[in-house]
Parts: structure tokens; C-alpha cells; sequence
């Protein structure tokens, strides 16, 4: 697999970081050369091995059906940069 | 257990410049899960709280926030699945689906692509007595939901609200086997009945809690049984998938413009174009949604805050043995124990609380006059006064006591609904009311038979004419009736005006 300029833009441009068009060839070299490491991977057999999801045996930890937060809409707005009425205002989006 | 027989419905057909056009439906219902607490979250689900009050950092995805699964949503979702006949899957897993909004401050939606809980299962769809349609659904998975903005307070600003975001939902995604607008909104009908029997969603779609997303294509009739076959999607039209749609009635007319359009498109010599779209129902058409095409590439990925969700066997038996019977079941049942129509026993078990207060009605008592009663007089009223079951002036145990009086010949089918109206407006215990007021039926032959001897001594010419036309019997009947106040029993008063008129 190949990463293009083009691919590189739109990856940026999903990821909402902004690239300056000069930077986007190497950017998409960048890339390249990450998958190309995780290639090498694939030459490994894993012929009947399970895919190792954590380091240590654990099961996954489970929360019972409590209300134990929330109640804090102070804390909630506080880094927000615009916040009215209760509520995070954000600039106009409609579909 | 005995099952009732159906047939399936036919498609729904729409005839075009160029032929005829059969319909293909599929749906994602979103529904959210009744809960105390959010899935990953301890913050409180209460719809209707202020604004941003029910949010943990997790939600708010403040930075360095760990999930932690809510093991009630889990057993939830695998109630759900049980409750469809669906594949429980033991080990399943969360993958994270990228998109940016600004009611979403993870950036990404915790959901299960790759591995969801629930796998293949079925909803019968009834569309009326002996006709219903088997819908196959794909999976269920559990996901988050997102928060909530509004976008008229300000004219430049959109005001969010994050008390919804990381609610848990499930999405229940069936196959394309819905061939109709009526089908469609059936389907929802009769999966919001289960979730609501099984209590693992409220199924209120004013406040959000079910949302479903439309697939629908189109092809010509034929095609469709070759999909079925073979399962290859080629037989089938491209869809449209028309997005967040939350009620019965949208549902059918989004379903049925989005048809009408893509026909006119194909007749037209174009292409569908495979897209998201919404339906606008001031205007009655549907619109693409531009802005979700490139959002579409959600690069999902494993979510690495989450390790694989494994369930034990022995839960997932322990649950199914809590299951209580659902819909299908009951309706059955009451059709066999209470000898009632199939119509009688659906409109019955519509509603989980519906079915609860007849049962109340009919235990120990005659179950076909409590159908009755159930459903021409006390819903009929609680309709009329727009009011639901659960603040029923007239208890199970009122409605109970006057259909015994009715049964034991104590009142009348006609004074009975003068002491529905007594209990419903005033209160009381029918049998006592009926005693007080002194509304019970005069089954007392010998005073039937002197109001009779009495009427006819007093109207010498109406006998004349009843000897005639014997259907003016009916006119003594009345007499007698009104005589003792309509407590006279109908039947005897019938059978005596006979034998003294010598009918």
C-alpha cells in the first residue's frame, strides 16, 4: 500500500489538522515509511495465535448501574471558550 | 405451544411510466437503553435535566477519562437479544468510529463494528390477523450516543448539550426483508412492543429514545425473490439510507417519497446514487446530506481504553430464564384461555401494560366479557379523555368487580355502564353501589310477570296489533323495561311479554 499526496490531504483533512500544501509530500513519505514498517510484521507467522488484547490476563472491569457522577455543570463548561445558559455554544452548525 | 398461522403480506407495488416497481426496506433502529447510568459513565440518563448537568468528565472526554462499562447495559442488550431469538455472542468487542461534531467531544463514538454482542435473530411483523411478515435481524450492538444541539436559540451560535452524550443505545439492524411504507412502521411497532414487555428500552420516540434510519431501494418485482435465493445484493436497486426518523407516520411518507423518487430517477435514465439522505416533511421530499459524504470514511479501529467483552454462558442463561413472555406468546395464550378473537387479543397485548390490567380484569372472572369491557369501555373512555392506563379512574379490581355482577346476573349489560359511569366519575365498589343505589336486576320472575299482566291488561289494542305483527312484542319488552327502571332482566321480561301474549 501506497500513500499519494492526495490520500495524505484527505487524512489530514479527516483528522482536522491543517497541512500546508508544500508539506503534504512529505507528510504522504512519512506515512510510507510507518506502513512499510508495520509490514514487516506480516512476515511473522501467526498461524493459529490469538490476538493478544493486553499485556496482563485481565477481564474487562464492569461499573454497576449507579448514578455516582455528573452534577457539575460548572466544571463541565469551565474550559469551554463560549458557554450560555448552561450550555457549550458553539459556532452556527446546521445540515 | 400453539402458534397462530400467517401468511405474509404482499409487496407493496408501484406502477411506473415504465412498469411495475417493487420496494426493498432495511432498518437501524436506535434504541436507547433503560438504564440508570450512562454506558462508560456514571452520570445519571434522566431525560429533561438542565442543560449539561448529567455529564461526567468521561462524557466530556476530558483528557486522561477512562470508560468503564455499566455490566446492566450489558445484560440489557443480551435481554434484548434473547427477547429477538438472536445468537448471543460470548466474546464481543468495542471499536471506535471517528467522526467530528460538536456534540461528540470524544471525536470518536464508542461502538461495536467489528464484533457486536448480539448476532442474527427475528421480528414477526404483524400487519393484522393472519398476516405477518418474518423481518431477520442482522445484530445488535451497543454503542454511545451522543449529545444533543440546538440551533434556534441564537442566530449565530449552536447550543449544546452533552446530558445525552454516552447514553447507551443498541442499534438493532435487520435484513432488507421489509417490502412496504405500512411494513416498515409495523416493524417498529412490534420491536418497540418487545423492548417495551422486556423493559429494556421505554420505546418513547418523542423524547429520542427510538430512532430508526431507513434503507430503502428499489427493483422489479422478481428481483427481490432472486435476492432472496441467493442473497446477492446485485438483484437488489442501490439504496438511500433516509436518517433519523422518529415517528410511524414520517417513517411511511419518507419511505414512500424516497420510492417515488428514485423510480422517477431510473425512469428517467439515471442512476441512484448511494448517499444519506433526510426527509423534510413540511416540504414531503427527501434531500441528500452532502456535508455525511466525506464524514462517511469513520476509520474504525479497536478501541484501545477497552479490553474484549466476554460473558459467561451461565449469565446469559440465568437472564434468559428471567425473560417475561413476550408479545407473541401472550397473544396466543389469550386467544386460547380467554377465547377471545385475534383482533381482541392484539389490540389486548399492544401495550405490556395494557395486557397486565385485563389480566387483572379477567382473572377468576369471564375472560370474553372482560376483553369486552377492557377494550370498548375502558379504553374507548381512557381515549376519549386522552388519558393512559396507568391513571385509570376505574381500577382492575373496579372493572373486575362489575363484569362479576354483569356474569352473576346482578345487572344488566345496560346498568352496568350507568355504574361504569358512577365508578368512573365518583369511585366506589361496584357491588356496594349496586346495592345502595338499588341498580339491581330484577330477575324475580313473579314481579316480571305482574308488570307484563299489567301492560297488556292497560293496552288492549297494542295486543291486538302484536297478535298481528309479532315483532311489536318489542314494544311491551320496552314498556316493562321502563316500568322497573331497565333492571328488569331482558331476557326473562322477553320471555314472558311471548308466553302472555300467546307468541
Amino acid at each position: 500500500m501506497s500513500i499519494d499526496t492526495e490520500t495524505a490531504r484527505r487524512v489530514a483533512k479527516l483528522a482536522r489538522i491543517k497541512v500546508e500544501e508544500a508539506d503534504l509530500p512529505a507528510l504522504a513519505q512519512d506515512f510510507n515509511r510507518i506502513l512499510g514498517f508495520v509490514e514487516q510484521l506480516n512476515e511473522v507467522d501467526i498461524e493459529g495465535v490469538e490476538p493478544m488484547t493486553s499485556v496482563t490476563p485481565m477481564r474487562l472491569k464492569r461499573r454497576a448501574d449507579e448514578v455516582t457522577d455528573g452534577d457539575q455543570q460548572n466544571k463541565v463548561l469551565s474550559n469551554a471558550p463560549d458557554a450560555r445558559e448552561g450550555f457549550f455554544a458553539v459556532p452556527k452548525v446546521v445540515e | 405451544m400453539l402458534d397462530l398461522t400467517y401468511e405474509p403480506p404482499k409487496p407493496k407495488v408501484i406502477s411506473g411510466a415504465t412498469g411495475d416497481w417493487e420496494l426493498v426496506i432495511g432498518l437501524e433502529v436506535h434504541a436507547q437503553v433503560s438504564s440508570r447510568s450512562k454506558l462508560f459513565s456514571g452520570a445519571s440518563t434522566k431525560f429533561g435535566s438542565e442543560p449539561n448537568s448529567n455529564v461526567a468528565f468521561v462524557d466530556a472526554a476530558m483528557p486522561g477519562m477512562l470508560p468503564v462499562i455499566n455490566e446492566f447495559c450489558v445484560e440489557q442488550a443480551v435481554r434484548t437479544g434473547l427477547g429477538l431469538k438472536a445468537e448471543i455472542n460470548l466474546v464481543s468487542a468495542f471499536d471506535r468510529k471517528n467522526y467530528f461534531y460538536p456534540d461528540l467531544p470524544q471525536g470518536y463514538q464508542i461502538s461495536q463494528l467489528y464484533h457486536p454482542i448480539v448476532g442474527e435473530g427475528e421480528i414477526l411483523v404483524d400487519m393484522g390477523p393472519g398476516i405477518a411478515r418474518l423481518v431477520r435481524v442482522e445484530r445488535i450492538h451497543l454503542e454511545q450516543d451522543a449529545g444533543k444541539s440546538i440551533h434556534d436559540m441564537d442566530p449565530h451560535m449552536s447550543f449544546v448539550d452533552l446530558n445525552r452524550t454516552g447514553v447507551a443505545l443498541m442499534e438493532i439492524v435487520s435484513r432488507p426483508d421489509i417490502r412496504g411504507p405500512e411494513e416498515a412502521a409495523a416493524y417498529v411497532v412490534k420491536l418497540r412492543q418487545i423492548l417495551r414487555y422486556l423493559g429494556t428500552c421505554d420505546g418513547n420516540m418523542q423524547n429520542g429514545s427510538m430512532r430508526a434510519d431507513v434503507n430503502v431501494s428499489v427493483c422489479r418485482p422478481g428481483d427481490y425473490e432472486k435476492y432472496q435465493e441467493t442473497q446477492d445484493f446485485s438483484h437488489l436497486g442501490t439504496r438511500c439510507e433516509i436518517k433519523n426518523m422518529n415517528s410511524m407516520r414520517f417513517i411511511q411518507q419518507a419511505i414512500d417519497v424516497e420510492a417515488r423518487r428514485q423510480i422517477a430517477l431510473l425512469e428517467d435514465g439515471k442512476e441512484v446514487v448511494q448517499e444519506t439522505r433526510l426527509y423534510d416533511p413540511d416540504k414531503g421530499e427527501t434531500r441528500s446530506m452532502r456535508s455525511k459524504e466525506e464524514a462517511h470514511d469513520y476509520r474504525y479501529f479497536p478501541c484501545p481504553d477497552l479490553l474484549p467483552l466476554e460473558i459467561e454462558q451461565a449469565w446469559v442463561d440465568d437472564i434468559k430464564a428471567s425473560l417475561p413472555e413476550l408479545p407473541d406468546a401472550k397473544r396466543v395464550r389469550f386467544v386460547t384461555d380467554y377465547g377471545m378473537t385475534e383482533y381482541d387479543a392484539s389490540v389486548l397485548t399492544a401495550d405490556v401494560e395494557n395486557a397486565a390490567f385485563f389480566e387483572d380484569v379477567a382473572t377468576g372472572r369471564d375472560g370474553k366479557l372482560a376483553a369486552n369491557w377492557v377494550i370498548n369501555e375502558l379504553f374507548g373512555r381512557l381515549k376519549k379523555e386522552d388519558r393512559e392506563i396507568a391513571d385509570s379512574p376505574v381500577s382492575a379490581a373496579q372493572l373486575g368487580g362489575i363484569v362479576e355482577l354483569i356474569s352473576k346476573g346482578d345487572i344488566s349489560g345496560k346498568i352496568a355502564k350507568d355504574l361504569f359511569e358512577i365508578v368512573w366519575t365518583e369511585g366506589g365498589d361496584p357491588a356496594t353501589l349496586v346495592e345502595e343505589r338499588g341498580m339491581k336486576q330484577v330477575t324475580d320472575t313473579g314481579a316480571i310477570e305482574t308488570e307484563v299482566e299489567r301492560i297488556i291488561a292497560e293496552n288492549p289494542a297494542q295486543v291486538e296489533k302484536a297478535k298481528v305483527n309479532p315483532k311489536l312484542a318489542g314494544w311491551f319488552v320496552g314498556q316493562v323495561m321502563k316500568a322497573t327502571g331497565g333492571k328488569a332482566n331482558p331476557q326473562a321480561v322477553n320471555e314472558i311479554v311471548a308466553a302472555k301474549l300467546g307468541l
